[in-house]
């Protein structure tokens, strides 16, 4: 594949606010027909690259092609190709949901009865039916995104990006949106989609890019990523911390490697090969050293730990909470119901990471 | 009904009928499609007035209030110079003096759009760039001609009259609605401009405020100290008033300035003016919001 034929072709991507590089050399090649996951935390420069790549944003640095036309100097032909939902809603809240897609289908220059033959299929096809004339105010955070995913495919886009479209949604909502791409991936448009969660990631994209500190540090299929990042960990949580050394040299024998042990948490943790195994093994001994756990699970490697192994250090701190899952994390904004300003975006999106240049 | 899970999977199915026409080339096209999505941004605007009912309560208990307060309360304890009805004087100054505090609400509406999350998509569509602004214009526009409507309803109920027919009275309301077109783009400036939406109301009154003051609409200049009634007598607001004075027909001071004498050119003048400098300052802060 030439870069000449990829959904979107970035080389060198930069991007500065004042002595800091949001992106600092990001390279991204997306072939078509697929879905490419951007994975990262936040303040890594995930929202900043989809904001340049669908011509939101400026750049002081490199070139970027989307569905074979130039952001910058192309922007019209780029708009008329890509559609883009993000993080909040970006539908008139005070409109309803009918005149929302009867407006953006205008907007794309449909005709009158055209945009409204258009917002009525797809609100029926989201499920919006029911409430397709009353103040989007008074939709919840999954009816908004699915009515944000909508607009977004009002005039079917050869790109859609996705910049962490799960966030905040409950796991019901979150699996619709999940869905929803599956099919129109089936259907030929490319998913670019930004997340903070692995998981989501492994379920959707085909291939990965991980990013940090405004450039791509990791490419690969999710196994191979995977891999490189290693498998489950058992996890155990005592009940008295003067036991922790005990602990440990339980799941030192069980473990692929020596554990980790933090006292403040009372926590030992460490990658284990076989995973049913491994927890049989644990209870038992635990039992026979005469170790009171609190808890004793298998989980995942999270995005944290992910980090730790691509870049040697950790994420930002506050990444653990929202790393563990899908359903509670909330990326530090006000949630679906408080759209962030979109002048503190850029802040918050390099401010805890972003210094690297 | 069935759940979006299933009904998603068919969400790329279109009409094959469903083709945007291609981007605008020529010059002509261009201006046809911004006039055409300004229109849409219009009618959006207005969508918004007709959801939010109560806004519209407060926007027309404003001029009637002025009406009220300043004809009876101040009527009362003041005489012309040149005797006549002071009620009758005094509306001209309360139509510019709402069209001047009109300000307030384009500035604030604008600096809301620009923080929503919707003006990312407006700006990632093949739209005309200028429409958002341009709809603010139409949309504001529209609510001044329902304003003036109130307003002239309220005059008549109170005395006040037009004495110089029916087509010099509609002239001196073009020149009214011509000032609101001007202050819209003042208003559509500060609202891209001001760093937070909160702020903007709370700016706009102590800029408006001493402009009704300084000007001929409750006092004549000649009786200012000499600067004061200067800047009064150039004041854009007070040409406006003034050359609505005389196409009604109502009671005004006159004076013997150059911008006193000159007040039908000059409240045409200013607003094409104010035009001319921020329509195209508005419409490149826009596009530039891609920082």
């Amino acid at each position: 594949m030439t870069t000449s034929d990829a959904a979107i072709a970035a080389e060198g991507l930069r991007k500065r606010y004042g002595r800091s590089y949001a992106l600092n050399g990001l390279d991204l090649t997306v072939e078509r027909g697929v879905v490419h996951g951007l994975l990262g935390p936040n303040g890594a420069g995930k929202t900043t690259a989809v904001r340049i790549l669908s011509t939101l944003l400026r750049f002081d640095g490199g070139s970027a092609r989307v569905a074979g036309y130039d952001v910058v100097g192309e922007a019209d032909q780029v708009r008329r190709r890509i559609g883009l939902t993000g993080q909040y809603a970006a539908v008139d809240e005070t409109l309803s949901g009918r005149q929302n897609l009867v407006m953006f289908g205008r907007l794309y220059h449909l005709g009158a009865r055209q945009a409204k033959q258009r917002a009525d299929q797809l609100l029926e096809q989201f499920d919006l039916t029911h409430a397709a004339d009353r103040s989007g105010r008074t939709y919840s955070g999954g009816m908004r995104r699915r009515l944000d995913l909508a607009a977004s495919l009002i005039l079917a886009p050869e790109v859609l990006f996705l910049d962490e479209p799960t966030t905040g949604l409950d796991p019901r909502s979150r699996n619709d949106v999940w869905d929803a791409v599956r099919s129109l991936v089936a259907g030929g448009t490319t998913v670019l989609l930004t997340t903070q969660y692995l998981e989501e990631a492994d379920q959707l994209a085909s291939r990965i890019s991980v990013i940090d500190t405004g450039r791509v540090v990791a490419e690969g299929t999710a196994d191979e990523l995977k891999a490189r990042i290693g498998g489950d960990r058992i996890e155990v949580v005592v009940h008295d911390a003067a036991q922790l050394g005990a602990a440990a040299a339980v799941v030192a024998r069980i473990g692929t490697t020596e554990p980790e042990v933090d006292a403040d948490t009372r926590r030992v943790s460490a990658p284990v090969a076989d995973r049913m195994a491994a927890l049989t093994d644990a209870v038992r001994e635990l039992q026979l050293a005469g170790i009171a756990a609190e808890d004793i699970g298998l989980r995942r490697p999270t995005l944290d730990e992910a980090f730790l192994h691509l870049t040697g250090r950790r994420a930002a701190a506050e990444e653990e909470t929202a790393a563990q899952g899908g359903s509670s994390g909330t990326d530090g904004d006000a949630g679906p119901e408080v759209p962030p300003s979109r002048r503190s975006r850029p802040l918050v999106e390099w401010s805890e990471e972003g210094v690297a240049g | 009904m069935s759940r979006p899970t299933d009904v998603m999977n068919i969400a790329l199915q279109q009409p094959p009928s469903l083709i945007a026409p291609p981007p605008a080339r020529t010059p002509l096209a261009r201006l046809r499609w911004a006039a055409a999505d300004g229109w849409v941004m219009t009618k959006r605007n207005m969508a918004h007035v007709v959801r939010a009912p109560e806004e519209v309560v407060i926007y027309f208990t404003l001029p009637i209030m002025f009406v009220l307060v300043f004809g009876y309360v101040f009527g009362s304890g003041m005489a012309l110079p040149g005797g006549g009805n002071y009620r009758e004087f005094l509306l001209p100054g309360v139509f510019a003096m709402t069209m001047l505090y009109g300000l307030g609400a384009t500035a604030t509406g604008v600096a809301f759009d620009v923080d929503r999350g919707v003006v990312d998509r407006f700006r990632s569509m093949p739209m005309a760039r200028s429409a958002l602004v341009v709809g603010r214009s139409g949309a504001d526009l529209i609510r001044a001609v329902l304003e003036m409507t109130t307003l002239v309803v309220c005059g008549l109920l109170v005395g006040w009259q037009w004495r110089n027919g029916i087509g010099d009275a509609l002239a001196a309301v073009g020149l009214i609605l011509l000032l609101r077109f001007a202050i819209t783009w003042i208003g559509i400036y500060l609202g891209l401009v001001v760093p937070n939406p909160d702020t903007v109301g709370v700016i706009v009154f102590p800029a408006a405020f001493p402009l009704t003051a300084l000007s001929n609409v409750f006092v004549a200049p000649e009786a200012m100290p000499d600067w004061l009634g200067a800047v009064s007598e150039w004041n854009p607001l007070s040409s406006t008033v003034a050359a609505t004075r005389e196409l009604f027909g109502n009671p005004g001071f006159g004076g013997d300035s150059w911008a006193a004498q000159h007040s039908l050119l000059l409240a045409v003048g200013w607003p094409l003016l104010l035009l001319a400098i921020f329509m195209p300052l508005s419409i490149r802060r826009y596009q530039k919001l891609s920082r």
